[in-house]
């Protein structure tokens, strides 16, 4: 054991958890966030802004189902616009939860057991907000269950050849599974909420969601064997949903979208910008709820290697696309490369490329990475940078492609802002609520990386 | 009290590493019906207790063969039977397009089985359990590892049991009532 402690103090990184907690101080410190801070201006404040973003997304969708898209700027030849964007963007968001939670859990990455929790609250948020935009983008969203395959009257049946009919499979399982792996890690905080909270109706509300958990050794062996087989499942899930997404695009054969490129690079970017939100979230709020001895220095330093990670697959990706637009001597390709460069929305392109991959490269340079105001910032550019891809993507291919005579300018109309705003609010007042209402870190998975949770079989009677 | 009324008899460990020694301990002297409480997973705890095998992974495999192959099913029966399409002169199973939704359907169905399989095999929910019964019970979801030998164990007697659960040297011990 003695060894065991000494690792933190030769390595030269931040130890996971700060050293001095015990079980006590773990639970006591993360479920008073939620039983017994009491609730500042600050929250308030805040929280009738978001409310208000959130509203004003009701109201935009409300014009929307009285007017349809028209009063979007999408036309013909830009159909997709900002509603597509949109969605790839907050879907892409919800991917660095699940990663969290799950690929580095079968990783058997212990750092993670601080930050999965509201990644993946993170994740079901962003999914919801995704979900909102293909839905509204039909057109007639109360006719939206017609995506379903279902017995019908009509003896209709949805087409299973279409990449469309794919993602509503895709994201839709995608949203059931986070939203079960995130309530199936939270019972065993749900249990210590129940015997810790004083108001009578905070015990039976709490009692109620943890169903009677009462940390058998059975239910902990059989808890355990369905997390980590969750956790598999969710492995190649998360990777195929922006596959799937891609699928979208690569099954068509507009220029800049008929690539086979396209599902790691989705894939990389979804991670991407994940994890720059995980990091704008992060470092915000363990600065206002003191919870630098949980989400240390070496987290925030650990997401940034990743977010540099993958933002150079993310840059491979743009290479190579600019490098087929050359070498497939193809003129449409070549003059989609040409347009990005000197087209109408070549000012985009420049700032996706400073963002996305000029930028983030300082973060080769320690003093970054373990700077939180700098990497706050970082990680919001990063956030940019991926929102102008997926516009680069659907727009600039869109508005020129094959035939001159069709091209056309898409210019988004203050509808569309107002939704995109709106979706950031109510993302935002769902983490507002979240952060109050529920541990936003897992407090039994933390009390399993103390050393004293360790055990070893007793000599005399271990077979 | 009679003995039905009586659940069992409960000690309280202040350690990860005494609660698996005194259920190894309990399971070596012959009580069969034990149980013990932890506030997080402890490695060798159910092994200790005699718990070995579960059935939840075989749970989730047949959820996701049902969810795949109903997945595929559903695709085959309206592609080549009730709906027939003809899209770009595809064959009418046109397989390689039907790969993702079953690939969904069986993360969807295994992954529902693995949580709810779960669920149900450790009888939850469950809002009733006589262990809440016991005040300092409260502390086992935060710093205290409880075992529970069950007075419908062959070998429970009132008080042979809590001598022996004495020698143990637990913080506490107490009567569970039912």
């Amino acid at each position: 054991m003695a060894t065991n402690l000494q690792i933190p103090v030769a390595d030269r990184r931040a130890p996971v958890i700060a050293p001095g907690h015990t079980f006590s101080t773990v639970t006591e410190k993360i479920s008073n966030i939620v039983l017994k801070r009491p609730i500042s201006l600050g929250w308030i404040v805040g929280f009738l802004i978001m409310f208000s973003l959130t509203n004003m997304l009701a109201m935009a969708l409300g014009y929307l189902f009285i007017k349809g898209t028209g009063i979007w700027g999408i036309d013909i030849p830009v159909g997709w616009g900002f509603a597509i964007v949109n969605f790839v963007w907050w879907i892409g968001i919800g991917h660095a939860g699940t990663l969290i939670s799950a690929i580095l859990a079968l990783l058997r990455q212990t750092w993670r057991n601080s930050i999965n929790r509201f990644a993946e609250a993170m994740t079901l948020f962003a999914v919801a907000c995704a979900g909102i935009f293909p839905l509204v983008h039909t057109g007639r969203p109360w006719l939206a269950y017609w995506l379903f395959p279902y017995p019908n009257t009509m003896n209709y049946w949805p087409n299973f050849r279409s990449p469309l009919v794919w993602d509503v499979f895709a994201v839709s399982t995608y949203g059931t599974i986070s939203l079960v792996f995130w309530f199936t890690g939270l019972i065993p905080d749900l249990a210590t909420l129940r015997d810790r909270a004083e108001h009578p109706w905070a015990q039976k509300i709490y009692g109620l969601l943890a169903m009677g958990w009462r940390g058998s050794a059975r239910h902990w062996h059989r808890y355990e064997t369905a997390y980590l087989l969750l956790a598999g499942l969710s492995t190649p899930l998360v990777l195929s949903v922006h596959t799937v997404v891609s699928f979208d695009f690569a099954v068509g054969i507009v220029p800049g979208w008929h690539t086979t490129i396209f599902p790691p690079y989705f894939v990389a970017g979804a991670i991407y910008s994940g994890f720059a939100m995980v990091l704008c979230l992060a470092i915000p709020i363990r600065a206002i709820y003191g919870l630098k001895d949980f989400i240390t220095e070496r987290h925030l330093e650990t997401m940034a290697k990743v977010m540099l990670a993958t933002g150079l697959i993310v840059a491979y990706g743009y290479g190579m696309e600019a490098f087929m637009g050359w070498y497939s001597g193809s003129k449409t390709d070549s003059f989609l490369l040409w347009n990005r460069l000197h087209g109408p929305y070549q000012l985009s392109y420049f700032a996706l490329l400073a963002c996305n991959i000029g930028i983030p490269q300082v973060l080769w340079l320690r003093k970054f990475r373990v700077s939180t105001g700098w990497l706050w910032l970082i990680s919001f550019v990063v956030l940019v940078g991926m929102w102008l891809e997926r516009f680069i993507i659907v727009v600039v291919s869109l508005s020129r492609d094959f035939v001159n005579s069709s091209w056309g300018m898409y210019y988004p109309t203050k509808w569309d802002w107002m939704t995109y705003v709106g979706t950031i609010g109510m993302f935002l007042t769902a983490m507002w609520l979240f952060v109050r209402i529920l541990p936003m870190i897992s407090i039994f998975e933390l009390r399993q990386l103390l050393p004293e949770a360790h055990t070893h079989e007793p000599a005399e009677v271990g077979k | 009290m009679s003995e039905s009324s009586i659940y069992g008899l409960m000690a309280e460990f202040d350690s990860a590493q005494a609660l698996v020694d005194a259920a190894h301990k309990t399971h070596a002297a012959g009580y069969q019906k034990i149980d013990a409480y932890s506030p997080f997973p402890v490695e060798g705890l159910a092994e200790a207790i005699g718990f070995h095998k579960n059935r939840v992974p075989l749970v989730v495999l047949i959820g996701g063969l049902l969810g795949g192959l109903s997945g595929y099913g559903l695709q085959y029966w309206v592609a080549t039977i009730t709906y027939r399409t003809n899209v770009g002169g595809r064959p009418y199973h046109s397989w390689p397009s039907f790969i993702i939704v079953t690939f969904e359907m069986t993360i969807l169905f295994a992954g529902l089985s693995a949580v709810f399989g779960m669920l149900a095999l450790n009888g939850l929910p469950m809002p009733y359990h006589p262990v809440f019964n016991v005040p300092e019970f409260a502390k086992a979801s935060e710093n205290k590892f409880f075992l529970v030998v069950f007075s419908t164990d062959p070998k429970y007697d009132a008080s042979g049991t809590r001598n022996f659960l004495q020698g143990l040297s637990p913080s506490m011990i107490a009567e569970v009532p039912n």
